[in-house]
């Protein structure tokens, strides 16, 4: 089975993130920057797949050429081959141009699956696994906890808030993944002393004919208008125990719709 | 709750702009360790440390290890950690490729000690020791010991000990009792009684190879008659599989005032079988070679806890409101200022960060000479290199264990009140750190090895390797203006210590307790020149790597050196306040650490006369 992750780079999530003026773009040379933590579940999964059934993980990663370290570290969990996407024209891509850039690559790769993590910490909008189906024309399976392969289809468990929806599925197609689905594994030192000798190559969007007029800042069909910092967190409340804090508590949870 | 973060930052500096630790990948052994991949491997164990052992830290503490019949159960999590640790391959790191290690230098190794013991000094002590037990083995072993037991070793599944202390000798270990009895087939059958045995008995692997010191029946007193034994818990057949139980079991464990999470075993030898490892007799030098790379690591746990009991007293100075700054409040909108406006405060966590970077900067020296000594293809070199190491080791040793004491003791007093408590999470820092000071031979037999051993050695050639390069450095630099404020003192101090070597060399052949009674004075002396030789050095490149010219003028633009010109400088607008961090902390330790060379100068001089004068009854 050949399957392909899709990463992305982002800043440290403990990091204190900046909003840059004009176009509100954050600020990712001034703080440390990894691999998007949600994509380990997704190349995790996607090397136990391989492990399983055979074939090859490719990586697949749009952004600048530092976004290589990001890459790295997919190559070093056992993916086995890596291609970036970098073009300066994708700067301030929108959800579109990053889904026209990766569709445009996904066209010179072979796979049975596109797996993607279920969203980026820093953009966080979780629509490019249905906008790359989109354009691909294939079927999308979002949010799954659970993948199986078997018998040349996939059944996968897609989660919601008061369980899971079990989905059966020919390949190929498009699936994200949600925290939780495996247990990443750390890289073993072999796995990272290897990753540098596993392949990789860098297109720009000439090479992959994407239009760049659709892609980047110009291109992008959204636009961010202003920021606002969400407003302080309030103080908690304390409650002091005169006999009755214990009911006191399990009112405040309930009225919390906690319990 | 506690925090940490590896200093990945700082040991970027350290490798890359300090030591220049490029140019191990230039080492027959070593083509794969270019900075890039080092870089990789340690953000990568940053991560293990930080995410997998740093949580376990705190519980691992409270709960302890279990005994019962011989069975040591080790605190909850601690052996899945393990599994995942092994299973990542993280023992395999600096071993050689022969026997299925990944062979990556000394330094990175030494580097990586000190996150494992900032993250969880108790469960760092099991791999440390099969590293120490693997290297003795390495080292001596015949070939067919090496093939039976060192790539199950290296990949983790079996660990290892050193078996040195018994009830009645620690320090002096030529009263050791424990015999070995030859056997027709060549093998021995070893009998006694050792305690203080780290990782001795515990729930990670399936065997344990114990190294054990003991006495052949002919062999004569003293350390000259102690033999090196590898002992196995379980026997292992010839195609590998393990056999029967060996006569070697764990009669009790510790209750100890820290890492608790590390056992610490009585193991009781009857009968049991073992191999020779080296040669009858030569098991106390054979011990040794090992030791040294024990001590340098021991030294790591010291700069290791200082670490991340420094992070920590940071981010409760930032946070706790207490008290007003005195000129003027300096966060009127809070309801008080942040400990941090507090010079008291300040001057602690200055003391622990001066002296924290410092030493990883001498840690980092020391590994790259590691490499070099074992790996330089010119004899010269090598010589050069491994005597730079014996020389520092012992002030390594001893002065990164004292700091990490001060500097754990320093983060509960910023903690006020609430470091006192368990809860928090400081506390256990200032108790873990307290046995680095003593095992692996106590900080003060350190001191005697600096003074008895090191400095006479070969004719001193020891500490030239040391004195030259500092004296060439201070005399390249004594009129350039911008770095006059740290060579200046450091000259100073650098002629005390130098003054101070002279007195106890002369002295001390006369009367061996002159020596002695100053050699932990002696040896901190020494540290504090060796971590000034290491700041300037920081200085300087932290200025010119912020375009500072003399006089404070900017390289880049010919005036003041502003913010801008600065981040022009330097390239990376984020390595901007690392760098002027580093000058502010260079002139701290220049102006409020280095100065205690005076009183230990004095102290020195003073001589072994008010030490000695009161009789053994007197006291």
């Amino acid at each position: 089975m050949e399957i392909v992750v899709c990463v992305k780079q982002v800043v440290d999530t403990e990091a204190e993130k900046k909003l840059l003026a004009p176009d509100w773009r954050l600020d990712r040379q001034s703080v440390e920057n990894v691999l998007n933590p949600y994509d380990e579940y997704a190349v995790e999964e996607a090397v136990r797949l391989k492990e399983a059934h055979g074939g090859e993980v490719t990586v697949l990663c749009m952004g600048p050429e530092d976004a290589q370290s990001a890459v790295r570290k997919a190559l070093a969990m056992g993916a086995d081959r890596a291609l970036m996407v970098t073009d300066p024209a994708l700067a301030g891509s929108d959800t579109q141009g990053t889904a026209l850039a990766l569709s445009g690559a996904l066209a010179g790769l072979t796979y049975d699956l596109v797996i993607l993590g279920i969203m980026s910490t820093d953009a966080q909008t979780g629509q490019l696994p249905s906008a790359l189906g989109d354009i691909l024309d294939l079927p999308v399976l979002t949010a799954l906890n659970m993948m199986k392969f078997e018998d040349g289809s996939l059944t996968v468990h897609r989660q919601t808030d008061q369980g899971y929806v079990a989905y059966g599925c020919g390949l190929p197609a498009v699936c994200s993944v949600v925290k939780g689905i495996n247990e990443p594994r750390y890289p073993s030192l072999k796995g990272i002393m290897g990753a540098k000798k596993k392949p990789l190559e860098t297109k720009d969007l000439a090479e992959l004919g994407v239009d760049t007029a659709r892609v980047g800042g110009a291109g992008a069909l959204t636009k961010v208008l202003s920021t606002t910092a969400p407003p302080p967190r309030k103080a908690g409340q304390k409650i002091e125990d005169d006999g009755t804090a214990a009911q006191r508590i399990v009112e405040f949870l309930a009225g919390e719709k906690i319990i | 709750m506690t925090v940490y973060k590896a200093p990945l930052r700082d040991i970027r500096f350290i490798l890359k702009e300090l030591v220049h630790a490029e140019q191990l990948v230039d080492l027959p052994g070593y083509e794969e360790a270019t900075p890039d991949q080092i870089d990789f491997v340690l953000e990568e164990l940053a991560g293990v440390c930080q995410e997998l052992l740093f949580p376990l830290n705190q519980s691992g503490d409270e709960e302890g290890c279990h005994y019962e019949d011989g069975v040591v159960t080790t605190p909850a999590g601690f052996k899945e950690a393990y599994a995942k640790y092994v299973e990542a391959g993280w023992p395999a790191m600096a071993c050689d490729p022969e026997y299925d290690g990944m062979g990556l230098p000394k330094t990175v190794r030494l580097l990586a000690e000190e996150m494992l013991s900032s993250a969880n000094l108790a469960f760092s002590v099991y791999p440390l020791l099969t590293t120490g037990a693997y290297t003795a083995i390495f080292k001596h072993g015949t070939d067919e010991l090496k093939r039976a037991y060192l790539p199950r070793m290296v990949e983790g599944s079996w660990s290892g000990t050193m078996c040195l202390t018994e009830a009645h000798c620690g320090t002096d270990l030529g009263l050791v009792r424990t015999r070995a009895i030859p056997q027709d087939d060549g093998s021995y059958r070893v009998t006694g009684s050792k305690i203080f045995i780290s990782s001795g008995e515990h729930d990670f692997t399936e065997n344990i190879i114990h190294l054990v010191l003991a006495r052949l029946p002919d062999a004569p007193s003293g350390t000259r008659g102690i033999s090196l034994f590898l002992v196995p818990k379980f026997l292992v057949n010839e195609d590998g599989s393990l056999g029967e139980r060996n006569g070697v079991v764990c009669g009790g464990i510790e209750k100890k005032m820290g890492v608790s999470g590390s056992s610490t075993c009585v193991l009781n030898f009857d009968d049991a079988v073992g191999h020779l490892v080296g040669e009858p007799n030569r098991g106390m030098s054979h011990m040794f070679t090992m030791m040294n790379a024990a001590r340098l690591g021991v030294g790591m746990q010291g700069l290791g806890l200082a670490e991340v009991a420094y992070q920590n007293a940071r981010a409760y100075a930032k946070e706790r409101l207490q008290g007003r700054a005195l000129r003027e409040p300096r966060y009127p909108e809070r309801e008080a200022d942040p400990l941090i406006v507090h010079p008291d405060v300040r001057r602690m966590l200055l003391t622990m960060r001066a002296n924290t970077e410092g030493a990883r900067a001498l840690a980092g020296w020391v590994g790259l000479n590691l490499d070099l000594a074992e790996h330089h293809p010119d004899p010269a070199v090598r010589e050069e290199a491994g005597d730079l190491v014996d020389l520092l080791t012992p002030v390594v040793k001893s002065y990164f264990t004292d700091h990490g004491f001060l500097a754990t003791n320093l983060a509960v007093q910023i903690h006020g009140g609430h470091g006192y408590i368990r809860e928090t999470g400081v506390e256990q820092f200032v108790r873990d750190a307290r046995i680095a000071q003593i095992w692996e031979g106590a900080n003060g037999v350190q001191g005697l090895d600096l003074v008895g051993r090191k400095l006479g050695m070969h004719n001193g050639r020891l500490l030239r390797r040391f004195f030259h390069p500092v004296a060439a450095y201070l005399e390249a630099h004594q009129n350039d203006p911008l770095l006059g404020e740290f060579v200046a003192p450091l000259a100073k101090a650098f002629g005390r210590l130098q003054q101070a070597t002279a007195r106890i060399a002369q002295q001390g052949l006369r009367d061996p307790d002159e020596a002695a009674a100053v050699s932990s004075d002696y040896l901190r002396l020494f540290a504090l020149v060796a971590l000034g030789y290491m700041w300037v050095q920081m200085a300087e490149i932290s200025l010119e790597r912020l375009g500072i010219g003399s006089s404070g003028e900017s390289r880049v633009n010919g005036g003041q050196a502003t913010a801008d010109a600065a981040a022009a400088s330097v390239g990376d607008p984020k390595d901007v306040p690392f760098y002027q961090g580093k000058i502010a902390c260079a002139r701290f330790y220049f102006q409020k650490l280095l100065p205690e060379t005076s009183s230990l100068f004095a102290v020195i001089m003073a001589g072994a006369a008010p030490v000695m004068a009161l009789g053994d009854e007197g006291f």
